[in-house]
C-alpha cells in the first residue's frame, strides 16, 4: 500500500483528506506529551496562559520515552494509551491540534471535537517502541522538565510511520476492523 | 544454613531488570511466528512482522522493547535453609531496581503516591515485591515489569459458585472485550481462580509468568485454557485492535482452594512481550 508523506504543519484541509487506513510516514517537528503535561497545558489555558508552543496545525504523540542511551538522541518510544488523554484533548483540537498520535479508542467528545475543526488521529504501533525510536533523529524537552518522562518534548522525526485509525468524518478503523474478524455475536 | 551476601542480590536483580525489558522470551517469540503465519489480517500480518522486528531490534542493541519498562514485579522464592548476609533482603531488591532502571536507561514510572502529588519517585523504586518461603536452600528471584497500558485493564469479580464455569468465561471474554486495542494485542491473559480476592490477583498475575507454551498440568485447567484462547480469538479484536484473529497469544490460568460460598476470579493482561526473567542464587 501507498504510504503518504506528511510534513507538519498539518492544515484543516489536508487533515480532512485523510481517510481511515491510510498509512502515513511524517517528517519535521511533532510535539510529545502524556498525562501530566497535558494536565499542565489546559490549565495554562484555563488561567488564559498560552501553551508552551503554538498548537495551530501540530502533530502531538502521546508517549513517555525512555532515557537516551550514550549516543543515541532517545530511549524507547512507543505510543500510549490515547484514553488518558481524553479530557484534555478536545480543548487542544479546538485551539489547532490537529493530530494525535497514539494508541487506543477516544471518546466521543474527542471525536465530536475531531469532526468539528478537522483533526486527526493516528496509531502508532504499541510495543514497537524500540522501533519507532529510531524514526526520532532529535529530542529537546521545550517545558515541564521537572515531569521527568512527562515532560512536553518536541521530536524531529524521519519517516515516522502511522495509521489513520479516526478520521475527521469520525470513521474509526477500531470498529471497522474489529467488526470484520469478529465471530461472537454477543457475549 | 546457606548464606548469600547481599551484594548478589542486588547484582541478580539490576541485570533481571534489563534482561526482562530487552530480551523477549522464547516462548512469545515462537507465538508470534506463528500467529504471523496464520493472521488473515494483511495489516495485522504487518503489525505482527513489526513487534518481532522490534524485538530483534532491542535483543541486539540490548535496550528495552518498550518505553513503558513498568513498575517492578519481583516474585521472591526464599529457601528455608537460606540467610541474606550482610543487610536486609527487601533493600537489597530496591536497590537491584534502582540500580537496573538507571544502568539501563529504562523509564522510571513510578510515582510516590497515587492520589495527590504523583511525585515521580525518580527510581523507579519501591518494587512490588511478593514473597513466598519453600523448601531448600535456594533464592529465586523473577522480575516482571508490568506496564499500564495492559495492567489498567485488568479486573477482578467476586463470582456465584453458581455461575461456574460459563460464568468465569462470560467475565474473561468481558474484561479483554472491553480492553480492546488499549493493551497492545495481541495479549497474553492471565487468570487467577479461587482463593480470596486477593489470591485470586496474585494467581493471575503469577498466571504471567508461566511460560506460555506450557498448559496447567491438571487436564481440565488446560482444556479451559485452551477453550478461552479460541474465544478470544473469536473478539475480531486482532493486531492492535485494528481487527483479525490474534487478539491472544495464551491465556494462563492459575487455581486455588476457595471457601464454599466464593469464586474469585482475576483477569490480568499483558502486552505481547510479557515481560520476565528469573534467576536462582
Amino acid at each position: 500500500m501507498e504510504k503518504i508523506r506528511l510534513k507538519p504543519p498539518l492544515d484543516e484541509k489536508m487533515a480532512r483528506s485523510l481517510k481511515v487506513g491510510d498509512q502515513v510516514l511524517i517528517s519535521g517537528s511533532i510535539y510529545a506529551a502524556r498525562d501530566a503535561a497535558h494536565k499542565l497545558m489546559v490549565e495554562a489555558l484555563e488561567r488564559g496562559e498560552s501553551l508552551p508552543f503554538d498548537p495551530m496545525d501540530q502533530i502531538i504523540y502521546y508517549v513517555g520515552p525512555c532515557p537516551a542511551r550514550p549516543g543515541e538522541p532517545i530511549g524507547a518510544a512507543g505510543p500510549t494509551t490515547s484514553g488518558r488523554m481524553d479530557a484534555y484533548a478536545p480543548l487542544l483540537i479546538s485551539k489547532g491540534m490537529r493530530g494525535m498520535i497514539g494508541k487506543g479508542l477516544r471518546s466521543s467528545a474527542v471525536i465530536e471535537a475531531m469532526q468539528k475543526y478537522g483533526g486527526v488521529y493516528f496509531a502508532a504501533i504499541g510495543g514497537a517502541g524500540a522501533l519507532l525510536a529510531r524514526r526520532i533523529k532529535r529530542a529537546e524537552v521545550i517545558a515541564y522538565p521537572e515531569l521527568g518522562p512527562e515532560a512536553l518534548y518536541r521530536f524531529e522525526v524521519e519517516d515516522f510511520p502511522a495509521i489513520v485509525v479516526i478520521d475527521a468524518a469520525g470513521n474509526n478503523l477500531y470498529k471497522i476492523g474489529q467488526e470484520q474478524y469478529r465471530r461472537v455475536d454477543r457475549l | 544454613m546457606r548464606e548469600i551476601p547481599v551484594n548478589q542480590v542486588i547484582d541478580l536483580v539490576e541485570r533481571l531488570c534489563i534482561e526482562a525489558n530487552s530480551l523477549l522470551g522464547r516462548d512469545i517469540a515462537a507465538s508470534l511466528e506463528e500467529a504471523l503465519a496464520h493472521e488473515e489480517s494483511p495489516l495485522g500480518r504487518d503489525i505482527l512482522q513489526q513487534l518481532l522486528d522490534n524485538a530483534a531490534l532491542a535483543r541486539q542493541t540490548g535496550g528495552p522493547m518498550c518505553q513503558d519498562t513498568g513498575v517492578a514485579v519481583v516474585f521472591v522464592e526464599i529457601g528455608e535453609e537460606v540467610h541474606v548476609a550482610g543487610g536486609s533482603l527487601e533493600n537489597a531488591i530496591n536497590e537491584g531496581v534502582r540500580r537496573g532502571y538507571l544502568n539501563g536507561y529504562l523509564r522510571k514510572s513510578v510515582v510516590s503516591d497515587p492520589l495527590f502529588k504523583r511525585k515521580n519517585t525518580g527510581d523507579n523504586t519501591p518494587a512490588v515485591i511478593h514473597y513466598r518461603l519453600v523448601a531448600g536452600d535456594k533464592l529465586r528471584i523473577t522480575v516482571a515489569p508490568k506496564g499500564a497500558g495492559s495492567e489498567n485493564m485488568s479486573g477482578l469479580k467476586m463470582l456465584k459458585p453458581s455461575d461456574g464455569v460459563e460464568g468465569l468465561k462470560r467475565f474473561v471474554l468481558e474484561i479483554v472485550d472491553s480492553a480492546g486495542s488499549n493493551p497492545c494485542p495481541p495479549i497474553v491473559v492471565g487468570v487467577g481462580v479461587g482463593g480470596t480476592m486477593e489470591k485470586a490477583a496474585l494467581l493471575a498475575k503469577e498466571a504471567l509468568v508461566r511460560p506460555i507454551n506450557q498448559r496447567h498440568p491438571d487436564a481440565a485447567v488446560a482444556q479451559l485454557e485452551q477453550e478461552l484462547l479460541e474465544l478470544i480469538n473469536q473478539l475480531g479484536i486482532g493486531p492492535q485492535g485494528l481487527g483479525g484473529r490474534f487478539t491472544a497469544l495464551a491465556v494462563n490460568i492459575e487455581i486455588f482452594p476457595t471457601h464454599i460460598a466464593c469464586l474469585p476470579v482475576a483477569v490480568n493482561i499483558n502486552c505481547h512481550c510479557t515481560r520476565h526473567a528469573e534467576g536462582i542464587l
